[in-house]
């Protein structure tokens, strides 16, 4: 065994460095394909074989790893092109995404057929292809500098800088890029105390959604004395809607592993773990294979970067429970039990997984460690609002135009956001109807709705608080004028009432009573007393409950009760849908002006509910209508309503 | 039932051997085996109790507590419909609506009797950029509509019929 450590090769990162960059510059082109989940779904792989076709048919060299073998001058590396293979780009409205370096010409939603062309026109002979090119959509010009395209020119991409830019198979990539730099600085030229403070003062908070000053969170794991101590990565990002955790570790992965490395130099861990959940089972391939390239090289396991610290990292994939993403139901789940968190204090910080002081941080605050200190805290703390430092991704998705993952400062507004570099909101039919949103809901099951009237509110942890919504891990999700919120809420309800672990009593049956009250609204059977009822039981959810999964989930309905109202009151007592999405409550109506009396809703209708004779409009009996909505289909002419 | 599927208890062993019968590992212990056998049989599970000296009742409880672990066999194709909040408001449950209407199945019955087909909703698969999306096996569909998703099915079953025909 110590023979294994005596001969293990330490990488040496600047050489590393240096020899990529030597290689990368033989290289006319670096032809990136974003092989994050859209685009592979989209047809990526096929785009990147068609690439590596296309090219070797012209007669010249392709190659999917960079050459770093050390040439003579004379047989310098004869390879044209470096076909990448990259993470997430975040623009995955527009999947399959091309990326050509160094031009920087992002080409859009690209077809297999189109590979040729991209090759002959773009590659051989440096023109552009426009119709590939993002066209904005006002102004329908063609932009051929990726940065300028309005999507990324309004972000601030720190974190997920790499992420979608470098090679998810070549380590080497990432520490070209300056990555493991941090890691090695914080191993041989740190103490843990200084590690903390500079976190302390860059002012970065919990990127999970409950928003604790990460560094106080290590140095009270520091302080605590154990022979063994534990750092965890919470990568089970279960809330729906959110994807950016996601998108680090497959991404990013080595950036994942720095961050817990320079956490276990400022807590003093020996071991670590990256719970991720299953669904992302690409995720947990590459942590795997990084984790192992990390090893290979000193990085991980015993002897870090040649010091006498030692450090490894397990991937432990979970097994499908929203609540685990409570941090002691983590633990648990991580020692094999069921689930269910357990009464703080102690904290994981004190008494952790098995007994001993733990550091639990989520993905993003990790990825941002290593970013944090290359920066240094005072550059970093410039960005973002006074309570809320840096910057956040979110995951910008529902309805619409540009779909995907962003990283902008606090306080950026969601009017930039969705109008900016969301492009606006899309109706039903797929109109673009600006920042004419009915609202954003943020946080997911934890989070609440945000309506016209914050369109211009700085977004941070504090505000967001203030307006009964949270940061929470970061999924906006857009919904249009045409969207129910007590569906929205009920959706929500149904979600925490499933993924409730049952532990205490009153998020257990009183999220089962809420949901049941919602039904009662959307199916029409809501009284006088609904509300009150429904209202008073979501506090008693949220005072009673021990977690978090308890304690927030009654937000998405206090917080579409506080801002939308009126709907709830046009469900219950007007036995209305103002939207038209609740079937129980829809009903449908003739338009006198557009009917043509041709009688064909008349002949569909199963029970004889429409009345009416040649010339006459036709007219909808209400007391017999069974709300089937055959006329509606039926109607050539548009001339039947529903709502 | 169980009676016609032979247990082979020796890839449990291997899986226990690799984790050295340790309980913290009764997740991916359990993970594994399913892998193997498709679903956790419950004779299965009750010697896994034994093997890690916990009782059965602990390993029914982290079983049943997890979605992802299933105590009944599966179809050969598990479709999963995303019901994550992107998917859901871009009408992911008319998706699901047509797809238990041409599969037959709803609510508790999930698994087509000929055992092809498994049809299952998910919290959200972190595909929300493609909402919505739909899942058969590992392979991702986004951006669906009902007349994408009976153009999918149908490709899945001509696929197994000429499967059958070889």
């Amino acid at each position: 065994m110590t023979g294994s450590i005596l001969t293990k090769q330490i990488i040496d990162l600047d050489k590393t460095r240096e020899i990529y960059k030597d290689a990368s510059a033989s290289y006319k082109s670096r032809i990136v394909i974003c092989a994050g989940t859209g685009c592979m779904a989209n047809g990526a792989m096929s785009i990147y074989n068609k690439f590596r076709e296309v090219i070797y048919e012209r007669g010249l060299k392709v190659a999917v790893m960079l050459d770093k073998e050390e040439h003579k001058e004379d047989d310098r590396c004869d390879n044209d092109f470096l076909l990448v293979e990259s993470g997430c780009q975040g623009f995955c409205q527009m999947g399959p995404l091309v990326t050509l370096y160094p031009q920087k010409i992002l080409y859009t939603k690209v077809k297999t057929s189109d590979v040729e062309e991209i090759v002959d026109r773009t590659l051989i002979k440096n023109e552009y292809v426009d119709r590939l090119l993002y066209e904005c959509p006002d102004s329908k010009h063609h932009v051929r500098d990726m940065d300028k395209i309005p999507f990324y020119e309004r972000q601030n991409r720190i974190m997920l800088k790499l992420c979608g830019h470098i090679n998810v198979h070549d380590a080497d990539e990432y520490i070209a890029n300056g990555g493991y730099f941090m890691a090695r600085k914080s191993v041989l030229e740190m103490t843990d105390t200084q590690i903390c403070k500079e976190i302390l003062d860059s002012g970065l908070r919990g990127r999970g959604g409950g928003g604790f000053p990460t560094g106080r969170k290590w140095d009270l794991t520091r302080i605590n004395e154990s022979d063994v101590k534990y750092v965890i990565c919470n990568g089970d990002e279960g809330d729906p809607g959110a994807f950016m955790d996601r998108c680090v570790m497959e991404g990013n992965p080595h950036s994942v592993l720095e961050g817990m490395i320079i956490a276990a130099m400022a807590v003093n861990a020996t071991k670590g773990y990256v719970y991720v959940r299953t669904e992302y089972p690409l995720a947990v391939s590459r942590l795997k294979t990084a984790i192992r390239t990390a090893r290979e090289n000193g990085i991980l396991g015993e002897h870090i970067f040649g010091s006498d610290r030692s450090f490894d990292i397990e991937v432990m994939e979970g097994a499908g429970a929203f609540v685990c993403g409570e941090e002691t139901a983590l633990i648990a789940s991580i020692e094999g039990k069921r689930g269910m968190p357990s009464i703080k204090p102690p904290f994981p910080a004190e008494k952790g997984l098995f007994g001993k002081p733990t550091v639990i941080n989520n993905v993003e605050t990790l990825a941002t460690v290593p970013v944090i200190l290359e920066m240094g805290a005072e550059e970093y703390r410039k960005l973002g609002t006074e309570t809320s430092k840096g910057t956040k991704t979110f995951a910008l998705t529902g309805h619409v135009a540009n779909t995907g993952l962003i990283e902008v400062p606090f306080g950026t507004t969601l009017r930039e956001i969705v109008g900016e570099i969301g492009g606006g909101v899309i109706d039903d039919d797929g109109n673009n109807c600006g920042v004419d949103f009915k609202a954003v809901q943020i946080g997911g099951p934890s989070g609440g709705c945000l309506t016209q009237e914050h369109l211009d509110l700085p977004l941070d942890y504090d505000n967001l608080r203030d307006v009964g919504a949270m940061v929470g891990s970061g999924g906006l999700v857009v919904m249009n004028q045409n969207t129910c919120m007590v569906q929205i809420a009920r959706f929500f309800m149904q979600f925490t009432q499933n993924e409730s672990c049952g532990k205490c009593v009153v998020c257990r049956e009183g999220t089962r009573q809420m949901l049941a009250l919602l039904d009662d609204i959307i199916e029409g059977r809501a009284d006088a007393a609904t509300l009150d009822l429904l209202e008073e039981l979501a506090n008693t959810v949220k005072i009673g409950s021990l977690c978090g999964l308890g304690k927030t989930a009654p937000n998405p309905v206090l917080s579409t009760l506080k801002y939308f109202r009126d709907e709830y009151i046009a469900h219950v007592y007007n036995k209305r849908c103002p939207t038209g999405n609740c079937d129980a409550l829809k009903t449908y109506r003739v338009i006198v002006e557009k009917c043509k009396a041709c009688g064909l809703c008349a002949r569909k209708c199963p029970v004889d509910a429409i009345e009416g004779s040649k010339g006459v409009p036709y007219v909808i009996n209400i007391e017999k209508c069974i709300r089937c909505g055959a006329c509606y289909t039926a109607c050539k002419f548009d001339a039947i309503v529903k709502g | 039932m169980r009676n016609d599927f032979p247990v082979k208890f020796d890839r449990v062993c291997e899986v226990l051997d690799k984790h050295k019968c340790d309980p913290n590992k009764l997740i991916a212990i359990l993970q594994e085996v399913q892998e193997e056998y498709k679903y956790l049989p419950e004779d299965i599970m009750t010697y896994i109790a034994t093997a890690l000296g916990i009782s059965p009742g602990s390993v029914f409880g982290v079983a049943t507590f997890y979605s992802h672990f299933t105590l009944e066999p599966k179809g050969k194709y598990v479709i999963k419909v995303c019901d994550g909040t992107a998917c859901h408001v871009r009408k992911s449950e008319e998706i699901l609506k047509v797809l238990e209407k041409e599969l037959g199945l709803s609510g508790r019955k999930k698994t087509s009797d000929d055992m092809i087909f498994t049809l299952e909703t998910v919290a959200c698969l972190g595909a929300c950029g493609l909402a919505p999306v739909v899942v058969v096996n590992d392979e991702v569909h986004g951006s669906m509509t009902k007349e994408k998703t009976i153009e999918l099915l149908n490709r899945i079953r001509e696929q197994e019929k000429q499967e059958n025909n070889k």
